[in-house]
């Protein structure tokens, strides 16, 4: 009678998951009480089973040039760069220009206000409102990246307008 | 066919939780007039000795639809019983679910349910599933599907999955769970943001945004066999992916030519082809579900709308006029509803448009509710939002009405997607 079981179990088994069976045929049941575990195949992978990748790898950080702010900060609704950050913005450009090899990514950012796609936009629009800055004080394009972090990065956590003015930034990072 | 004994329930708040299996599950049901089919659920014969709950499960699942209320059986009946009709009636039932769950001797167990017709004394027939332990719960949701499409005319979305991203500690997870938020496995953890999970229309495919190389970049995962491809990482920001109806493309935004703008790409990999012309934003595309147009947002008149170009490429037509933020756009399966996020008075609330006569509707009544997704039934919507100062995640009726919060992970529960039904 084992090998029976073991046979049907087999025909189960290829049958698939989830197949449909007739109703009217009794199912095949386990009761000789000890250690199933190890009479059965081994168990094939739910339908529903998912396998995890893990991220980890991230790229190192040059520390750029000492004793300059790398953030640049944004009016409400606003891509303008204001006349306070100009003089970062010569700085930054100076150091990039000095060696060729060096290269930023200019990361936006914005407030936490509203969906996470068109604050991705949003922040686009301010690293690249500093990326063409840069370009204008004669920095190659080559050296430059204008990406954005949207909300997903604030800088402060707070959820009024003092936290959301610290938020709306572009962040010179030297890769 | 359709129980024809509908049950009026005068409501305006009810917790519906019975069991462990249920207990995250807060079922809030407002409204009048709401007709609900009353439904006994005998406990699985063998269930104790199972490692899952059948009947709560299936119990869980349609009450959540909003369509059924669901009553004690009184008795433990399996799908041979020949129940006792009258008896079921006096409870007040129009249905009933009987059932069993044996262990197999290979180690799996093998499912099965019968369904009656309590007014009519008929079987409306049943099914059996032999199943790992770990795909106990899909065969309780698809037990669910069963009685919801017997007794409604409608397809079930419970044997569905859902994506969402929790933050929790500084660590990213992408998660894929049960239509009911629970066995959530994770697809992929990383020490930056993830947004944007998108189910490829055969949902064997998550298309998603990682910044795990400190920049966004569109990735297509396999979920699961666990493997990944870039499908865009070009130069400047990579996000916003959408699957075309038949799965041959994704729609994104990329700022690769300056500005962010829409882009068509193969998924398999190919020529990127650029759909929008504009100095302005253009970014959230959405196909229409007989891929002929794309809905997407654009600030080009000044604030975010939303606005359709046909897939080809075309004149681009406004969608959206009311109000100064309107973004998100979801398109039902049955291409009659659009579900998008409306800012009204510094309030983000998720909104329905009937595509048809343009009317809108406010869904809910919270403020910071974001990304809509339909079930692939068209009858349901998922969506992130605000409760008590943390990210939760909710499913509601079309006419809001029955809200869920769905149950699952400790920490941040954000950016979820409805994936499309089962396909076995």
């Amino acid at each position: 009678m084992n090998r029976l079981f073991i046979v049907f179990g087999l025909l189960l088994a290829l049958a698939g998951c989830a197949s449909n069976v007739k109703l009217d045929e009794a199912p095949v049941e386990d009761k000789s009480g000890s250690a199933p575990q190890q009479a059965s195949a081994p168990a094939a992978p739910a339908t529903s089973a998912v396998t995890t990748i893990r991220a980890n790898n991230l790229p190192t950080m040059d520390p750029g040039p000492t004793g300059v702010s790398k953030v640049i900060y944004f009016d409400y609704d606003s891509f303008v760069i204001k006349a306070e950050s100009q003089s970062v913005i010569e700085a930054h450009a100076r150091y990039l220009r000095a060696d060729k090899n060096r290269r930023v990514a200019i990361e936006g950012h914005a407030d936490e206000r509203g969906g996470r796609e068109y604050n991705l936009a949003l922040g686009q629009k301010r690293s690249e409102s500093v990326r063409k800055a840069l370009g204008l004080l004669g920095v190659a394009d080559s050296q430059l990246e204008a990406v954005s972090f949207g909300k997903e990065k604030p800088s402060d956590p707070g959820h009024d307008e003092a936290a959301w003015a610290k938020n709306r930034r572009a962040e010179i990072a030297y890769r | 066919m359709r129980l024809s004994g509908l049950f009026l329930l005068p409501v305006l708040a009810l917790w519906m939780g019975m069991g462990a299996a249920q207990a995250q599950f807060r079922v809030d049901v407002s409204g009048v007039g709401l007709t609900q089919v009353p439904i006994a659920l005998s406990p699985f014969r063998g269930e104790d000795a199972s490692p899952q709950r059948i009947a709560s499960i299936v119990q869980a699942d349609l009450e959540r639809s909003g369509m059924f209320r669901a009553l004690a059986a009184g008795q433990s009946l399996d799908e041979n019983a020949r129940p006792d009709m009258s008896a079921m009636r006096q409870r007040g039932a129009d249905a009933l679910l009987t059932g069993s769950v044996t262990r197999l001797a290979d180690g799996r167990f093998d499912v099965r349910f019968r369904l009656w017709d309590v007014v009519k004394g008929q079987d409306l027939g049943g099914a059996s599933y032999a199943v790992v332990t770990g795909d106990l719960r899909l065969a309780s949701h698809r037990i669910a599907d069963y009685v919801y499409e017997t007794l409604t005319g409608d397809k079930g979305v419970f044997s569905t999955r859902i994506a969402y991203v929790t933050k929790q500690g500084g660590r990213y997870n992408l998660w894929i769970a049960d239509a009911d938020g629970e066995n959530a496995q994770s697809a992929l953890t990383s020490p930056e943001p993830i947004i944007s999970p998108s189910w490829s229309p055969m949902g064997n495919q998550l298309a998603y945004v990682s910044f795990e190389s400190r920049k966004p970049v569109v990735y297509v995962h396999d979920v699961s066999a666990g493997k990944r491809r870039v499908v865009a990482n070009f130069k400047g920001s990579n996000s916003a992916p959408a699957w075309s109806p038949d799965g041959k493309f994704l729609a994104v935004t990329l700022s690769r030519d300056g500005g962010s703008q829409i882009y068509v790409i193969p998924s398999e990999g190919g020529e990127v082809r650029r759909l929008t012309q504009s100095n302005s934003i253009d970014t959230e595309p959405a196909f229409a579900p007989d891929g002929s147009g794309i809905y997407f947002v654009s600030d080009r008149a000044g604030s975010p709308q939303i606005y359709r170009t046909p897939v080809m490429g075309g004149p681009v037509q406004r969608v959206t006029f009311q109000g100064s933020y309107n973004i998100s756009p979801s398109i039902s399966p049955d291409g009659r509803w659009m579900a998008y996020i409306a800012r009204n008075g510094g309030q983000y609330r998720l909104h329905l448009m009937d595509l048809k006569s343009d009317k809108i509707q406010a869904v809910t009544d919270t403020s910071a509710d974001e990304r809509p997704s339909f079930a692939p039934n068209s009858r349901l919507l998922v969506y992130a939002t605000q409760i008590q100062g943390r990210e939760a995640l909710m499913t509601t009726t079309l006419d809001g009405r029955i809200t869920a919060r769905l149950a699952g992970q400790a920490g941040d529960i954000r950016e979820p997607h409805w994936g499309p039904f089962f396909k076995p």
